[in-house]
């Protein structure tokens, strides 16, 4: 039963991955994308991993998917515009893609047999959050509550 | 004591009485005792789909004939009243209507994309109903983060928002789908914070906690709601507010202004797509203005909500009683008062001056 869904929720992630990086249009590309971040955040489902595939979905589509759409419209006139074939990304990718493989193949971890996964309850987590990593947590609070802030400055009207 | 007798009538009664949707479920999968695991597994969820959506399409219906009417007569007219007594088969005149409607598709419109949209709205919201506990041993998807759940799925329609502005390749569209989103986004900040002082004193995110929290009552006739403390009370207005924008409903309808931008980001919609996106409202509240609509969220929501954490937090070193309930209180007036001081702009209402008309 899971093995079936763990294939098609990567297929469909794959196939999605794959139109973000070929489809024509921006506009396409970009829900192409956000449809591989659904497919992620099944697979984090599937693993028991609750939490952090609802982050995810929260942050990557709620949020970024969202951010992206939002540059693309603010900046760019041609958004309908046709792009040929970008070669230097494709090499780029294909670097990316065989330097990870390399690194993945290395460590040992791959060749151990998972135990059966247990889902961790979202209590734990947030122990863990505020206690032995509370300080990370607060770092990105502070970083957030800089990029707040600085957005502000950025639209501030000016006194002239 | 009155109270325990009391307690005892409705846990001999109720206890039998609320389970009857569950025996029911439990009876209609009993057909299936021969079927393997996840047959039965699957007609489990089949069985929860078909109630949920049965109860909340009839629920939906039920509630535009009921605000039909009341704006109707708040308008001085009768509302719908010929179809059906009452007008109560209304919803289903409308809905055979729309179904027949010609499907119009703008011819330079992204036909995928402005397909899957009203879909995708449609998607979200009945996705976020299933993680709602409707009663004992009755919530349908039953997850460790349900809250989050909720509001993960329903953060997904800014993007089908977008979808539908975009995919109509039109102006107006587009307009209103860029107001909706930017809406959406400012309020979703306060709709989420304001859960946060409940998830804080409940300390689980899952629903069926955080109601069997509030079981209980004081005094004996007080339902131990957390809506009946200082925070909960506020914390309740602003999520009810901020709910508001997010659905884009009246006194907020800016991205739908007709006035304004014909119906943003649902004008090239018609026929059925028009109403999965759900429009029969007309207001009685003037619309307000999409700076002032920013700007209540982030100078006055956000700081509103973060004081509901913060009052929750009082209300709990303070022994969850009568004296956490006064401190509470005690915060959320004063940050309001301070609020309401920082914010008057001391624009005051005067006679309108002419300078050359007169």
């Amino acid at each position: 039963m899971s093995s079936v869904a763990f294939v098609l929720l990567a297929i469909l992630t794959l196939a999605a991955a794959l139109a973000a990086a070929t489809l024509q249009k921006l506009m396409h590309a970009t829900l192409s994308f956000a449809v591989t971040l659904v497919g992620v955040a099944a697979l984090f489902f599937l693993l028991g991993a609750e939490f952090v595939g609802l982050v995810l979905v929260f942050v990557y589509i709620g949020a970024v998917a969202v951010l992206i759409v939002f540059t693309i419209l603010l900046t760019r006139r041609d958004v309908g515009k046709d792009r040929g074939a970008n070669w230097r990304g494709v090499l780029l990718a294909i670097a990316v893609f065989g330097g990870l493989t390399w690194a993945i193949l290395k460590t040992r971890s791959v060749a151990i047999v998972v135990p059966d996964v247990r889902a961790i309850p979202v209590k734990r987590i947030g122990e863990a959050l505020m206690t032995s990593y509370v300080w990370p947590l607060q770092c990105v609070g502070l970083l957030l509550t800089a990029a707040l802030i600085g957005a502000l400055v950025l639209v501030m009207e000016e006194k002239r | 004591m009155i109270n325990d007798s009391i307690d005892g009538f409705l846990h001999r009664n109720v206890k039998f009485a609320d389970q009857i949707f569950v025996n029911v479920k439990h009876w209609l999968l009993s057909w299936l005792t021969a079927a393997p695991g996840w047959v039965v597994q699957i007609a489990s969820s089949l069985v929860n789909i078909f109630a949920l959506l049965a109860v909340f399409l009839s629920l939906f219906a039920l509630m535009s004939v009921l605000e039909r009417k009341i704006l109707g007569r708040i308008q001085n007219r009768y509302g719908p009243n010929r179809v059906g007594p009452f007008g109560l088969l209304q919803p289903v005149a409308d809905g055979i209507k729309m179904l027949i409607k010609e499907d119009i598709v703008p011819a330079r419109a992204d036909k995928l994309v402005h397909f899957l949209a009203p879909i995708l709205i449609a998607a979200a919201a009945i996705l976020a109903l299933g993680v709602i506990p409707y009663g004992r041993n009755m919530t349908p998807f039953t997850i460790d983060g349900g809250i989050l759940f909720f509001f993960a799925v329903g953060s997904t329609t800014e993007l089908a928002v977008f979808m539908a502005g975009w995919g109509s390749n039109n102006k107006f569209s587009m307009l209103g789908a860029m107001r909706a989103i930017a809406q959406m986004i400012s309020y979703e900040l306060p709709l989420i914070i304001t859960v946060l002082p409940v998830v804080m004193v409940v300390g689980s995110l899952t629903p069926d906690r955080i109601v069997a929290a509030q079981t209980g009552y004081t005094f004996g006739l007080v339902p131990r709601w957390f809506v009946f403390t200082p925070w909960g009370a506020t914390a309740f207005i602003l999520f009810f507010v901020s709910g508001l924008v997010e659905s884009n409903r009246t006194p907020f309808d800016v991205p739908e202004g007709e006035s304004e931008i014909v119906a943003g980001h649902m004008t090239e919609y018609s026929g059925f797509k028009y109403a999965t996106f759900y429009i029969w409202l007309r207001g009685t509240l003037p619309r307000t203005r999409i700076d002032q609509i920013m700007n209540f969220a982030w100078k006055f929501m956000l700081p509103m909500s973060f004081t509901c954490v913060i009052a929750a937090a009082v209300w709990h070193y303070a022994g969850r009683g009568l004296r956490g309930w006064l401190w509470s209180l005690f915060v959320i007036v004063v940050v309001y008062t301070i609020l309401s001081m920082l914010l008057d702009t001391q624009r005051k209402f005067a006679p309108r001056v002419y300078r050359f008309a007169e």
